[in-house]
C-alpha cells in the first residue's frame, strides 16, 4: 500500500533550540523522497514527527489525508527503519520479520509464510533460521528492511539506513532499496547526509539546512538549478561570484560581477525574480567551465584567468584559476582530460549561458 | 634461573590461596565419607553411611525442600521486582531517580542481622505469624538489590531503539516487555536468578531468625551442630556445597559462557 504524506507549518523546538522551522512539505503517494542535509539541520526530527515518535510543537501531519499529528506509532500507517537495524537479538530471523504480523493478531502458519516472502525479496530466506548476530551488517539492514516492509505500511521512513556500511555495499544497497521501492511500490522517506546517495536513489530530494527547508526537488533541478546557495553548494563543488543586478529588461537582467558584466535570462534567477539593485551570488559547477568556441549554445565569457594548480582525477582535470580581472578570486574549474596546459598559463574562460545559475546573496 | 623462581613463586603463591579458600571445604568433605563416629583425624576409611543417614533424616530431608522452595519463590520475585524497578529506572524520567536508584541498592549495605531484626519487628508489630513465607520476604528484601543491580546494569541505551522498533510495529507497552524486554535480557536475568537461588540457599541468620516450626536447611544444620560435631553435618554441609556449585556450574555453562559468543 502506500499514501501521500503532508507537512504543514510543523515547528519541533527544544527548550531554546529549534531543530524544525515552520516546515511544510507535501510527498505524493509512492514517491521516493530524501531529507538531506548536514547533521543537526532537523532531517533526523523531521522523520522522527512522521514516524510519530516525537510530536511537533506546532503544526501538522496528515497521512493518507488523515491527521496524525498525536496518533502513537504503533497506530500509523508507518513503519520506521532504523540507523542500528534495532532487530530483535534473541529472534530467529523469520520471527523478526513476522513480529509485526504477530502483532496484528496473525496466526503463526500465515505469518511465517509471508515473513519467508519478504526474506525471499531481500535474498535472505535461506537464513530464515539464522539469528541477527549471524549475519553481517548489510544482511541486517535487508532484514530490517524486511521487518519493516512485512506489516504493509504505506510509508516506511528510513534513518540514515546506509550509514554504517562501507561504500561498495552502500552503493548496492542504493541500487537495491530503489528497485524494492519499486516493486512494492510504498512511499519512501529516506533521511542522509551523503548527497551523491540522495541523487542516487531519490524522485525527490529535500535539502535542509537549520530546520528549514532549502530546496526541494528532482535531484537534476536541485544540482543544476538550485534555489538557494546552500542547496548548491551542499549538492556538490560549485563556484560562488558575487554580483550586482544592474537592470532588468524584459526577460533578462544583466549583472555586474568583478569578471565582467554579463547578461542573464530571468530563468537563471530560480529563487526570486531579479530587481535592479539587488546583490546576487552567481553559482557555476566547475564542470562547466568551457574553453571560447568550444560551447554549445550562447556563453558568456568569464575574461581570462591564470592557472595556479592542477590534480588529474581520472575522468577530469580539477584546476585552481585565478582571474585576472578579480585575483582575489579563485575559481575551481574540471577539464577534460585531453587539455594539455601548464601551472601559470592564461586561458580565457567561458560558460554556458543556460548553466549559470544566480541567487539572492547572503542566503 | 629468575624465570623458573618467579614461576614458582606465583604457582606456590596460587597455591596457598586456594589451599586458604578451599581446604575448610576440603576437609569438610573428606570427614563427610568418614567411617567412625567423629569427623576429626584420622581418617579411619571411605563410607557412605553418613549420606544414608542424611536421607534417612525426615527433618532434614523436609528442611531441604523447605530452602529450595524458599530459594525458588523468593528469587522469582526478587527477580520479577528487579526487573520492573530497572525498566521503569532505566526508560523513564522518574522524580530523584538517582536517589531511588541509591535507595534500592541500599540493603545490600545493611547486615543480615539488623535486616532480620527490622523485619521480626515488623513482622510482630502488624501480628504475622513466622513461617517460611516471612523467611522469603526476608531473601527477597536481600536479593532485590542484587537483581536490580544485575539487570540495571544491563538495560544499555541501545536497547531503546530496538523497543521503540517494536512499538513502531503494534506492540503495546505490555508486549514490548514481556516479548522483546525480557528475552532480550533473559542472560542477566537468569543471572540474577541463579546468584538470588544460591544466596537464599546458604542464607542462615535471617532464615533462623524468621522461622518457626518449619525451617530451612541452615537452621536445621545449626540445630544439628547444637548436639556435637558428627559426620552427618559433614555430609549434610557437603550436599549444600555441592548444590551451590551445581547451580554456579549451570549459570558459567549456560550464560557466561553465551554472552561471551554474542
Amino acid at each position: 500500500m502506500t499514501a501521500a504524506v503532508s507537512v504543514a507549518n510543523a515547528t519541533k523546538t527544544f527548550g531554546a533550540f529549534t531543530a524544525l522551522n515552520d516546515v511544510s512539505l507535501d510527498i505524493r503517494a509512492g514517491e521516493f523522497i530524501v531529507l538531506l542535509g548536514p547533521s543537526g539541520c532537523g532531517k533526523t526530527t523531521l522523520l522522527s514527527i512522521l514516524g510519530g515518535f516525537q510530536s511537533p510543537t506546532k503544526g501538522r501531519v496528515t497521512i493518507a489525508g488523515k491527521d496524525m499529528t498525536s496518533v502513537p506509532p504503533a497506530r500509523r500507517p508507518t513503519t520506521t527503519m532504523f540507523q542500528d537495524y534495532a532487530l530483535f537479538p534473541h529472534m530467529k530471523l523469520r520471527d523478526n520479520v513476522g513480529f509485526g504480523l504477530r502483532m496484528r493478531g496473525m496466526a503463526k502458519a500465515e505469518r511465517d509464510e509471508k515473513a519467508l516472502g519478504f526474506l525471499d525479496l531481500v535474498g535472505l530466506k535461506a537464513s530464515a533460521d539464522k539469528k541477527p548476530h549471524e549475519l553481517s551488517g548489510g544482511q541486517r539492514q535487508r532484514v530490517a528492511l524486511a521487518r519493516a516492509l512485512a506489516v504493509d505500511p504505506d510509508v516506511l521512513l528510513l534513518d540514515e539506513p546506509l550509514g554504517a556500511l562501507d561504500l561498495k555495499l552502500r552503493r548496492q544497497m542504493q541500487d537495491e532499496l530503489k528497485a524494492i521501492q519499486k516493486r512494492v511500490g510504498t512511499t519512501f522517506v529516506h533521511v542522509t547526509h551523503d548527497q551523491e546517495e540522495a541523487m542516487a536513489i531519490a524522485d525527490r530530494i529535500v535539502v535542509m539546512n537549520q530546520g528549514r527547508i532549502e530546496d526541494f526537488g528532482p535531484p537534476a533541478d536541485i544540482y543544476m538549478r538550485p534555489r538557494s546557495v546552500f542547496s548548491a553548494g551542499f549538492m556538490g563543488e560549485v563556484n560562488f561570484i558575487p554580483g550586482t543586478v544592474k537592470a532588468v529588461e524584459g526577460a533578462s537582467a544583466t549583472v555586474e560581477t568583478a569578471v565582467g558584466s554579463m547578461t542573464l535570462p530571468v530563468a537563471s534567477f530560480t529563487a526570486a525574480a531579479p530587481v535592479a539593485g539587488q546583490a546576487v551570488t552567481l553559482c557555476i559547477r566547475p564542470e562547466h567551465f568551457r574553453r571560447a568556441g568550444q560551447a554549445d549554445g550562447p556563453t558568456v565569457s568569464l575574461g581570462e584567468a591564470t592557472i595556479t594548480g592542477s590534480a588529474f582525477f581520472g575522468t577530469h582535470y580539477r584546476r585552481h584559476l585565478k582571474p585576472t580581472a578579480a585575483p582575489d578570486l579563485s575559481i575551481v574549474a574540471h577539464m577534460p582530460q585531453s587539455t594539455a596546459v601548464a601551472d601559470g598559463q592564461i586561458v580565457p574562460l567561458a560558460v554556458n549561458l543556460a548553466d549559470i545559475v544566480a541567487l539572492p546573496a547572503g542566503r | 634461573m629468575r624465570d623458573t623462581l618467579t614461576k614458582f613463586a606465583s604457582f606456590a603463591y596460587a597455591g596457598l590461596i586456594y589451599g586458604f579458600i578451599f581446604l575448610p571445604v576440603a576437609v569438610l568433605v573428606l570427614f563427610s565419607f568418614q567411617d567412625g563416629r567423629l569427623p576429626v583425624p584420622p581418617f579411619n576409611g571411605f563410607s557412605l553411611q553418613w549420606y544414608e543417614a542424611v536421607f534417612a533424616d525426615r527433618k532434614l530431608m523436609a528442611a531441604l525442600a523447605n530452602s529450595f522452595m524458599v530459594a525458588i519463590v523468593s528469587s522469582v520475585i526478587a527477580c520479577l521486582l528487579g526487573f520492573l524497578a530497572a525498566y521503569a529506572l532505566a526508560r523513564y524520567k522518574l522524580p530523584g531517580s538517582a536517589l531511588q536508584r541509591g535507595l534500592l541498592i541500599a540493603p545490600m549495605t545493611v547486615s543480615y542481622l539488623i535486616i532480620a531484626l527490622g523485619l521480626l519487628t515488623v513482622l510482630n508489630t502488624f501480628g504475622i505469624k513466622l513461617s517460611l513465607w516471612t523467611v522469603g520476604i526476608g531473601h527477597v528484601v536481600i536479593n532485590l538489590p542484587l537483581c536490580f543491580a544485575i539487570i540495571y546494569s544491563s538495560m544499555g541505551d541501545h536497547h531503546i531503539n530496538i523497543e521503540r522498533a517494536a512499538r513502531d510495529l503494534g506492540a503495546s507497552d505490555f508486549k514490548v516487555m514481556t516479548l522483546v524486554t525480557a528475552p532480550m535480557l533473559l542472560p542477566s536475568i537468569l543471572a540474577a536468578f541463579f546468584l538470588s537461588v544460591t544466596f537464599s540457599w546458604d542464607e542462615f541468620i535471617i532464615a533462623f531468625l524468621l522461622s518457626r516450626f518449619d525451617v530451612t536447611l541452615p537452621v536445621e544444620i545449626w540445630s544439628l551442630l547444637r548436639s556435637g560435631l558428627n559426620p552427618k553435618t559433614n555430609a549434610i554441609g557437603s550436599l549444600v556445597f555441592l548444590v551451590s556449585v551445581a547451580v554456579l556450574a549451570v549459570l558459567e555453562l549456560t550464560l557466561f559462557g553465551r554472552t561471551k559468543k554474542s
